[in-house]
């Protein structure tokens, strides 16, 4: 028996077209941010809301990833925001070369931002690169206070934490403690920026504006 | 379920590396971090799937999990991270995660008869 030493990294044709299209969006001066969220924390009714209410100050092109059907892509349609459907049949998550397809099928040069709609999962996601500019990690309150320290890894990768359905807080619906959440999510990364929003009610919604114009103008930031 | 995106990638470089050294493979050694983590279980199971009938169904796995690292903001040491209870060794939960170890093959056992 021969021992062969080989030391290859084993997502590195996720990591070539991550870096293709890390080129590209520097190339076309654009932000991507890719949210990651578990199913039903209401990734897309922030999509919707934020198109709808950006309209006149951002152009938002959309890619779309669903598992199976076109529900959600339909919505963002709804909305006159061009949108890019991936149905990834049955996998849990987008990989960059899926990403690298859809970007030359959005009319990029119309657009000031591109948003991703990864697939409803919070964990294996965070684990395919996609060369965007950030990761958006996507929590409701319904789904519990501990979530950033039952999932380190999607907390510990994201530069902004949007804690979604905070309208359900008042009168006690859920027991959230909010400040737990937090905590937990800055004792794994001090940089993490955390905005509490209801996409239902627009309650928190204007930070979140903001901060996607300050991307738009500068995808590095 | 992403450990079938990883057998299947996997996959295609041991059989690129069998080619290259003209011999077969029969074990091998990946290493993964916690934050980039995959399930031995769900793992060896894509992996005999997608293996069925090849020259590999019969290739034999180790999986190293490589712990997180961090820097504390306090005493400075670098510890391991615990991520049930994230802390220091010095008590601190003031830390920095230093950058965690990609999904990696380490190395191949060929056969050699």
């Amino acid at each position: 028996m021969e021992k062969v030493d080989i030391g290859k990294k084993i997502l590195h044709e996720n990591e070539k077209y991550a870096f293709e299209n890390i080129m590209f969006l520097a190339e076309h001066k654009k932000s991507c941010l890719n949210m990651i969220s578990s199913p039903g924390s209401g990734k897309t009714t922030i999509l919707t809301r934020t198109i709808d209410e950006l309209k006149g100050r951002l152009r938002i092109g959309v890619i779309e990833g669903d598992i199976q059907t076109d529900l959600d892509a339909e919505r963002i349609r709804a909305t006159g925001a061009p949108v890019v459907l991936i149905n990834t049949e049955g996998a849990c998550h987008l990989s960059a070369a899926q990403i690298s397809n859809a970007l030359k099928n959005l009319p990029i040069e119309d657009l000031d931002l591109i948003l991703i709609e990864n697939v409803g999962n919070l964990v294996c996601p965070s684990a395919f690169e996609l060369g965007e500019s950030g990761k958006i990690v996507v929590l409701s309150v319904a789904e519990g206070d501990d979530k950033p320290a039952k999932y380190p890894s999607i907390f510990a990768k994201s530069k902004l934490l949007l804690i979604n359905k905070i309208d359900l807080l008042d009168g006690g619906h859920v027991d959230f403690d909010i400040e737990r959440a937090k905590a937990d999510a800055r004792r794994l990364n001090k940089a993490i920026e955390i905005f509490p929003i209801s996409a239902k009610t627009g309650e928190g919604m204007n930070n979140w504006y903001d901060r996607l114009e300050e991307w738009a103008k500068n995808p590095g930031l | 379920m992403h450990e079938m995106m990883v057998a299947q990638s996997l996959m295609a470089i041991i059989s690129d590396e069998a080619a290259k050294h003209a011999a077969k493979p029969v074990a091998a050694k990946i290493s993964c971090g916690t934050l980039n983590p995959i399930n031995d279980e769900a793992f060896r199971f894509a992996f005999e799937a997608i293996a069925r009938d090849t020259p590999y169904e019969d290739l034999r796995f180790q999986i190293e999990h490589k712990p997180t690292r961090a820097l504390c903001g306090i005493c400075e040491a670098e510890f391991e991270v615990e991520f049930s209870r994230p802390a220091c060794p010095c008590g601190s939960e003031n830390f920095k995660l230093l950058p965690d170890a990609p999904l990696i093959l380490e190395e191949i056992d060929f056969q050699t008869d």
